[in-house]
């Protein structure tokens, strides 16, 4: 005990042989990690209570009945607090919306992937660039140069199949969890 | 602040404690006797006024914070009692309101000062770079106070501002859940956003204390960019630059009153007076005036994360300025070839906010393209350059030689008082 209060230099702090000098340098560096591993974990509950808390992930999933919406028309139902899109596709939509090169695509995916039924294209309204909620359900709404949607924000163009044409948004409009519960009913989440 | 001579007070309780707790001493020699140059101008008042609006802010907003509900179902009619039936609610609104944008006009012509009489170059760059911090957390403050109203323009704001994050990859989409408290930005982040929005202009105080402490180590630069040379150079901060910053004060609070008064909305957006629908985006979303320039550029990149970070870049480029700038020269009045790069950059600053505000398409992109391309050429390319090829003009010996047109020797000595610390 008597070694480690000897000043450092003398009691050669930094030589390999100094036992006084090492023991020193572990209990220092044992308290440096104990100390940033104590504060990192009493800086975690500080962190993690800003993130959605257990209300707020509760949220119970939602049944919707498409059978109102005609073909050519557009509903939007709020989920998790966020507008979701639900087109019932025409005929012309759903063959533009096939008929095209994926090469072409900025996120590539083909129609058949996005949807559960040809007829119904269900996506999440939230453009993928900013979080804006783009244009496009209403037939009197800009429907951009693709035919589906139109960001006003920051001018992102989707197709009918949701998918990124034009525009700044770096990716196809978001799929919710969704499932078919009948002809004409759906589950989401 | 090295240790200095008490000072000998008439009043024997301030003597006392001033003994125990020189504060009395540290006033008298940071606000009295502490030299200026004596040839700075009116552009050197904006660091005091500056500082006013940040009480101002502080003071308003702590009478509003005690009338505001930060609750999404409350929060919007509570602005709105705020206006219409709190006594002199409207005053303190609109006060806080226009103060903000006040508070950015004192701030960038602060700025535009210091990089116009190169004050931020040694020995003044950890002045500088305070500086720039305090910008920084001045934006964040504003951001969270406008969308404290709960309107379209605030939830929409909220909205593009927090999704800036989402560009980062991997950490992106966790750390935007982690902002919004949910899926979508609603009452935790709104709770949130009042929470800091009250912490952080204290936090600005800190930091107005550090950057003051900092500028009183070196002392004041001057339009002229040399240093002082003695007590001929310079007068005693009171009365010379109290009474100079004061009539400053007084007629930027006349503008501001002007606005208050006769045109609270002006600087303001009709949209926010709509109260907050996560279904509706407004058909063009603009943030606040002094976020323009920045916004023009996030828009201007054709790419979700290269916007994020010209625009993040842009700000983090200020902080550099001491090390891009080369020249040893600090005042533009001997710069000539920068001199008028100078006022080009400022020049495309405006263009820059004005393409900020028009809808992103035609040649308002172009333009944004163009004005950021520059702004980032200015800095990262010009100042460099500049600094080896450019030749400046003669420097005057001293300040009180240019100042006083040579016989300043005798003159000067009948003003200024002598420095304690020659």
């Amino acid at each position: 005990m008597a070694q480690t209060t000897h000043p450092p230099g003398t009691g050669g702090h930094a030589a390999s042989g100094g036992e006084g000098g090492s023991r020193r340098d572990f209990l220092y560096l044992a308290t440096g990690a104990v100390g940033v591993v104590g504060a990192a974990s009493a800086a975690w509950p500080f962190i993690d209570s800003l993130n959605p808390a257990a209300d707020t992930l509760a949220l119970a999933s939602i049944d919707v009945d498409l059978a109102p919406v005609a073909v050519g028309q557009a509903i939007t139902v709020t989920w998790r607090g966020k507008p979701v899109f639900v087109r019932h596709r025409t005929a012309e939509e759903i063959e533009s919306a096939k008929d095209v090169n994926l090469n072409d695509l900025r996120d590539p995916v083909a129609d058949d992937a996005r949807v559960k039924k040809p007829e119904w294209l269900i996506v999440i309204g939230i453009c993928t660039h900013l979080g804006c909620v783009p244009l496009g359900q209403k037939v009197t709404d800009p429907r951009g140069d693709y035919g589906g949607w139109f960001c006003p924000c920051h001018g992102s163009h989707y197709d009918t199949a949701g998918r990124i044409r034009k525009g700044p948004a770096p990716a196809n409009l978001v799929l919710p969890t969704y499932a078919f519960t009948g002809d004409t009913k759906i589950r989401l989440g | 602040m090295a240790q200095v001579q008490a000072t000998k007070f008439k009043n024997p309780v301030v003597n006392w404690i001033d003994s125990r707790l020189p504060i009395f001493t540290m006033l008298d020699h940071e606000y009295n006797h502490y030299p200026m140059p004596r040839n700075v101008n009116y552009l050197w008042a904006f660091g005091a006024i500056a500082g006013i609006m940040l009480v101002i802010m502080i003071a308003t907003g702590l009478f509003l914070a005690m009338q505001y509900s930060s609750h999404t179902s409350l929060a919007f009619n509570s602005v709105e009692r705020i206006m219409r039936d709190v006594n002199y609610g409207w005053l303190l609104r609109y006060v806080h309101a226009n103060g903000a944008s006040m508070f950015f006009i004192a701030v960038y012509i602060h700025m535009f000062r210091g990089m116009y009489y190169g004050s931020y170059k040694a020995p003044r760059e950890i002045l500088w770079i305070l500086g720039v911090i305090i910008f920084l957390v001045m934006m964040g403050t504003a951001f969270m106070g406008y969308v404290l109203p709960w309107g379209q323009m605030s939830f929409w704001g909220a909205t593009v501002i927090t999704n800036l994050f989402s560009a980062f990859p991997i950490v992106g989409d966790p750390i935007v859940t982690l902002l919004w408290g949910g899926f979508s930005v609603d009452n935790p982040t709104l709770n949130r956003f009042f929470a800091l929005h009250f912490l952080l202009p204290f936090v600005l105080l800190g930091l107005v204390i550090l950057h003051t402490a900092a500028l009183h180590v070196c002392g004041s630069n001057n339009p002229l960019g040399i240093e002082p040379k003695g007590p001929q150079d310079t007068v005693p901060f009171n009365p010379y630059v109290t009474v100079k910053d004061g009539f400053a004060v007084v007629i930027f609070m006349i503008i501001y009153a002007v606005f208050v008064f006769f045109m609270p909305n002006y600087m303001g957006h009709p949209d926010n007076y709509i109260p907050a629908n996560p279904l509706v985006t407004p058909a063009h979303i603009v943030p606040e005036w002094y976020f323009l320039p920045f916004y023009a550029m996030l828009r201007a990149i054709p790419d979700k994360l290269g916007g994020v970070l010209a625009m993040f870049g842009s700000i983090a480029l200020l902080a550099f300025l001491p090390w891009l700038d080369r020249s040893k020269i600090r005042s533009c009045k001997f710069r000539p070839i920068y001199r008028q790069f100078f006022w080009i950059l400022a020049i495309d600053a405006l263009i820059l906010g004005y393409a900020g505000a028009m809808p992103a398409e035609g040649s308002w992109l172009l333009i944004a393209r163009i004005g950021t391309a520059y702004y980032f050429f200015h800095f990262l390319i010009l100042l460099p350059l500049l600094g080896k090829l450019e030749r400046p003009s003669q420097l005057p010996n001293s300040i009180s030689e240019s100042v006083l047109k040579g016989g300043g020797g005798i003159a000067a000595g009948a003003h200024a008082k002598p420095m304690e610390k020659a």
